[in-house]
């Protein structure tokens, strides 16, 4: 779901660029300094899952855990995924530079959308089986919505590609599936082991309340 | 340090003899230098329409790869490595492009104006995917780190993106041994629940994993005195061969500029 450099037109990009810059502030204000290992090393974590290739029919797909990383990190997964981001597009030379901006709309901007919907309830869940089914319902919802971004920022630059860009959501259907079941497994596993994940932003604020207070 | 990620920009004959120091200039020039030169040659680039200026261009693009010493074939497969999303567009850009119709595909015109525009952004994605192969991707990511910490960008996340780079290979190792230890039992990727299942739970140890290690980091780091602020050492320094650098691509960069806009060369 990359969109590489020259596909957009200059506005797109540059709005990209300007939203971008804002959930980075917004996402950088929540994460403390104290914060800033547990942040990067979920944000490892993360690339080291989109490494991750998952059989589909006869083909594979790539992971993006964008849900997973939104009800994990909440407002902190866009910059986490912002520098996974970066590294692809310098390293691996996945995505465009000068699209760097709208990708990361693209793909952190549903991670905190789901993230801020849905972790309250995740955490609040009364057994790993609901836990399960809201966090089945984050990860295809995270991908649905980067790859309606990515149709909306691709329609917004070429209008003649509407058609096209109907077409691809659809033949994206059993990627969202697959990214929703993998995702109700891993919160069913994480829920079950290790709760005090998904509070991982907020715990360690409260320790610090407990020490100033 | 993280050899996923150094991957890219390792020259081709590096290990199996010395090479020339005047033959990696490219890679001994100022990062901030080279993170500018990318951004502002990237940003040029999409400015311009002239097919031959494109081509320029990407042989310009290639002569700095072959200036970065970066191996031919791997380099060229990253290169063409692109999201089958994209390829899809592209290939339906003659079709969706309303035009002089250049040829039929099973009845369906394909138009002049889709192709050229497919055409349009192949090169300029290519040559701008072949610059930062010869000028970042050469970069240690650590000192990308530091040199984006130089150019003002905020610490938390220049931070942020250090622990990422640091973690990214320990990481990577404890994903295969998770594998490793689940084909031992006999697991084979397939397309039923279950095999979902066991990636899920993958993801989800992984997951637990990292974050049971980055609590003992923390109380490593606090042992040691951290109290929420890092220093970050490096020699990053602007010398003589990256003005001259700064010139020529300044020139370069202008010169395309120019002679996109003055409709010199013939479309």
């Amino acid at each position: 779901m990359h969109i590489i450099d020259a596909v957009l037109t200059n506005d797109v990009v540059i709005g990209g660029a300007v939203l971008t810059l804002a959930g980075l502030g917004l996402g950088l204000r929540k994460l403390d300094m104290d914060l800033i290992p547990a942040a990067g090393i979920l944000s490892a974590t993360f690339f080291v899952a989109s490494l991750i290739h998952v059989p589909i029919g006869h083909s594979s797909v790539h992971l993006i855990m964008n849900g997973l990383a939104g009800l994990i990190l909440g407002w902190a997964a866009f910059p986490a995924l912002f520098v996974g981001l970066l590294l692809q597009a310098i390293f691996f030379a996945f995505g465009g530079i000068t699209v760097l901006g709208v990708n990361a709309i693209n793909i952190a901007g549903p991670a905190v959308i789901v993230g801020l919907l849905f972790r309250p309830f995740v955490i609040g869940a009364s057994s790993a089986i609901k836990a399960a089914i809201l966090g089945g319902v984050s990860g295809a919802l995270a991908i649905s919505l980067t790859t309606l971004f990515v149709g909306i920022s691709l329609a917004l630059s070429e209008e003649s590609l509407i058609p096209a860009v109907k077409l691809v959501f659809l033949a994206h259907i059993p990627v969202m599936i697959i990214e929703g079941l993998l995702s109700a497994a891993a919160v069913y596993l994480i829920y079950t082991v290790k709760p005090e994940l998904f509070d991982v932003m907020r715990q360690i604020d409260d320790t610090k309340d407990e020490m100033e207070g | 340090m993280s050899d996923i990620l150094e991957q890219a920009g390792r020259a081709s004959n590096i290990g199996r003899q010395e090479l020339p120091r005047d033959a990696m200039w490219i890679r001994r020039l100022d990062p901030r230098v080279r993170i500018a030169a990318l951004c502002a040659y990237a940003i040029t680039l999409i400015q311009l329409s002239n097919i031959s200026l494109l081509l320029v261009a990407l042989a310009l693009s290639f002569f700095l790869m072959s200036q970065a010493r970066l191996p031919v074939v791997p380099t060229i497969k990253r290169v063409a490595m692109m999201d089958s999303f994209i390829i899809f567009m592209l290939m339906m850009l003659p079709f969706t492009m309303a035009g002089t119709p250049l040829f039929h595909v099973f009845g369906f015109p394909a138009s002049y104006e889709g192709v050229m525009k497919g055409i349009d952004i192949l090169l300029k994605a290519n040559a701008i995917v072949m610059a930062n192969l010869a000028l970042l991707s050469t970069l240690e990511p650590v000192t990308l780190g530091h040199a984006l910490a130089r150019l003002k960008v905020p610490a938390p996340l220049v931070h942020l993106l250090l622990f990422t780079v640091r973690y990214i290979e320990v990481l990577h190792e404890e994903y295969n041994r998770l594998l490793i230890a689940m084909k031992c039992r006999g697991f084979l990727p397939t397309n039923r629940w279950h095999c979902y299942k066991s990636f899920g739970y993958l993801v989800g140890m992984l997951l637990i994993r990292s974050f049971e290690r980055s609590e003992r980091i923390m109380q490593a780091m606090k042992c040691r005195g951290f109290n929420g602020q890092f220093h970050l050492l490096d020699d990053i320094a602007f010398e003589r061969q990256d003005a001259v650098f700064v010139g020529f691509a300044g020139l370069t960069m202008l010169t395309l500029l120019a002679l996109e806009i003055l409709h010199v060369l013939p479309a």
